[in-house]
């Protein structure tokens, strides 16, 4: 930089100003150095806030006894602090998510990408976006209010408060991003590809399907991991559909996820229990990690594929 | 030309994955329709004046959401305030300053990492620091804080990639005429990247309505009217969202749930269609 100003600034008479000048530009260099800095230093707060403050009850518990204990009683006079039913119903409750998600939101970007014109297209997107937009307490009341009395009669249940009514209001909240992220993969295919195909024969529907979309694959790959993370880390809403009882998951069962699992005991919990709780939020935060981790690895490929 | 004859398979292919595509872009517009409409069914008619512009009051035995709204705007204007500069100088940084690739990378994974912590853990670590080891309890400012940590990506993505979008020949031509570095950031590139400040800003206010796992543990859920400003940062303030969980989850009044849940819709409609504005005249420019 200086190197570069010097030059204009020597032709000038004023010794005093260069002075002024150069040390205002150290000075806004290291102000927004440090703005950069902060970001790095939220990461690093947050992580080892959360090791250090999870660390304590996983080495009072035992790291087996927490992780594949399959018992959750912290109220209780002989407290046990299984968290495996929570694992399981995150993972489960992604996993159905993501069943019910995909296809959906693959389909619908395929249809944004390469069927539908101009108008419909921006159509769609913009109820794309609105839906990445509701809050989630939202989808937590309509679930709550339509879903779960719904699932109740259709499967003659006591409470229709469980892990399948969780699994649909998830496999809906993720639908935005999926349908984004794969929509920019597909149309990042180059269109010779596409023209190939069809100049081969194929129909339309079979260029779309075998061509287009195995060329997104990291793309669409990246849609799915981001909708993982979506859904494991989503609270209030399924809070507000899954029952919240610590049981081994099953899809009719009341069901606690690890972020429900937090949040609805965070407020009356001391002691061991409270700790226990930090610790959840540690195995949460090591899943979310592992998650970025492939989302960026992906996003990187398919940048360089399209 | 095409060949003419297809076998029945292939015809039964086509036709059934046609259908299907045209059958899921329909079912997620559907859903969108049925959502908002129900949504505002059930929602609309609840909302009345008294709701809007009072406290809740037990001798009267009504509710009211004043303090919500009020709490929802604070914690707006104190995030903005405070993650706009953060937020801007970081990717002035990041565009302008820095000439080190390793450092970008470093600054460019941590907001990346920050976009995919999910707002519960934020909410966590906001309480465990802010409410409790440095004292304040559940209260707006340590809300506001958590926000500013959970915005900051949002704030510093659109910021970079408007930066990038003003051509170099702009910079080339301020630097030649001998103005300094942040002479040059302040007069010729930030104005240019105006309008992708105030995006990450929408984009922004979006989050922070529509956010409340962040927010039930750090700013809390009270509903009570604040003398002053700062008697009003220094109180625990539910959000709509929170009051809209607390109402229908904790206290069963659906009713009111869905009328807060119609507010929240149309300031969701808000944001959205002035996001989209603003994107579409910056793509012109």
């Amino acid at each position: 930089m200086s190197s570069q100003s010097s030059p204009a600034q020597a032709a000038r008479p004023g010794v005093k100003k260069k002075g002024f000048r150069e040390r205002l530009e150290l000075l806004m260099n290291a102000i927004f150095f440090l703005c950069g800095a902060v970001a790095v230093a939220f990461v690093l707060f947050i992580s080892i806030y959360l090791i250090v403050s999870g660390l304590p009850a996983i080495r009072e518990i035992g790291l087996i006894d927490f992780l594949f204990g399959e018992r959750w009683a912290s109220t209780a006079k002989d407290p046990a602090f299984g968290i495996l039913p929570f694992i399981l119903t995150s993972v489960y409750g992604t996993a159905g998510a993501i069943v019910v998600g995909v296809p959906v939101g693959f389909m619908t970007a395929m249809f944004l990408s390469k069927i539908s014109g101009k108008k419909t297209a921006g159509v769609i997107r913009t109820a794309v976006d609105l839906l990445a937009g509701i809050p989630s307490v939202v989808y937590g009341l309509i679930g709550m209010t339509v879903l779960v009395p719904a699932v109740r009669v259709a499967f003659d249940l006591a409470s229709g408060a469980c892990l399948l009514a969780a699994i649909v209001v998830l496999a809906v909240m993720i639908l935005p991003s999926i349908i984004s992220v794969s929509e920019t993969a597909l149309n990042a295919v180059p269109k010779e590809y596409e023209e190939a195909s069809l100049a081969l024969g194929a129909t339309e529907i079979e260029t779309y399907f075998r061509v287009s979309a195995p060329a997104a694959s990291s793309g669409i790959a990246a849609a799915v991991v981001l909708g993982i993370g979506r859904a494991i880390g989503e609270a209030m809403a399924i809070m507000m559909v899954a029952g919240n009882v610590a049981n081994m998951p099953s899809l009719f069962a009341s069901v606690r996820f690890l972020t429900t699992a937090i949040a609805s005991e965070m407020s009356y919990s001391s002691g061991l229990q409270r700790q226990a709780l930090f610790s959840i939020a540690l195995v949460l935060f090591l899943f979310i990690m592992i998650i970025n981790v492939a989302l960026n690895v992906l996003l990187k490929k398919s940048r360089k594929e399209g | 030309m095409r060949p003419e004859k297809k076998s029945a398979g292939r015809v039964a292919y086509d036709r059934v994955l046609r259908a299907l595509l045209y059958f899921c872009a329909l079912l997620t517009c559907a859903l969108l329709v049925l959502l908002i409409g129900y949504i505002f069914y059930r929602g609309l008619p609840n909302v009345t004046w008294q709701l809007l512009s009072t406290q809740e009051s037990f001798r009267n035995d009504t509710i009211g959401i004043l303090p919500n709204i009020l709490s929802t705007l604070l914690l707006i204007f104190g995030t903005l305030l405070l993650v706009l500069p953060l937020g801007v100088g970081a990717a002035i940084y990041l565009t302008e300053y820095a000439r080190n690739k390793r450092v970008v990378e470093v600054i460019e994974f941590a907001t990346e990492t920050l976009t995919g912590i999910p707002s519960i853990l934020y909410g966590l670590v906001g309480m465990l620091f802010f409410c409790l080891a440095l004292g304040w309890g559940s209260s707006i400012r340590a809300g506001i804080l958590t926000l500013v940590i959970m915005t900051l990506p949002t704030i510093v993505r659109t910021t970079q990639e408007s930066l990038k979008t003003v051509p170099q020949s702009y910079r080339e031509a301020s630097l030649g005429l001998g103005s300094g570095k942040w002479h040059m950031v302040r007069t010729v590139v930030l104005p240019c990247s105006v309008d992708g400040i105030v995006t990450g800003c929408i984009l922004s206010i979006g989050r922070i309505v529509g956010e409340s796992a962040a927010l039930l543990y750090t700013a809390g859920s009270a509903g009570i009217l604040s003398r002053n400003l700062l008697q009003a940062l220094e109180s625990s303030g539910g959000s709509l969202t929170v009051a809209l969980y607390m109402y229908s989850m904790e206290r069963g009044e659906i009713e009111v749930g869905f009328a807060i849940a119609s507010i929240l819709m149309i300031l969701t409609l808000l944001i959205n269609l002035s996001a989209k504005f603003l994107g579409a005249k910056l793509k012109k420019n």
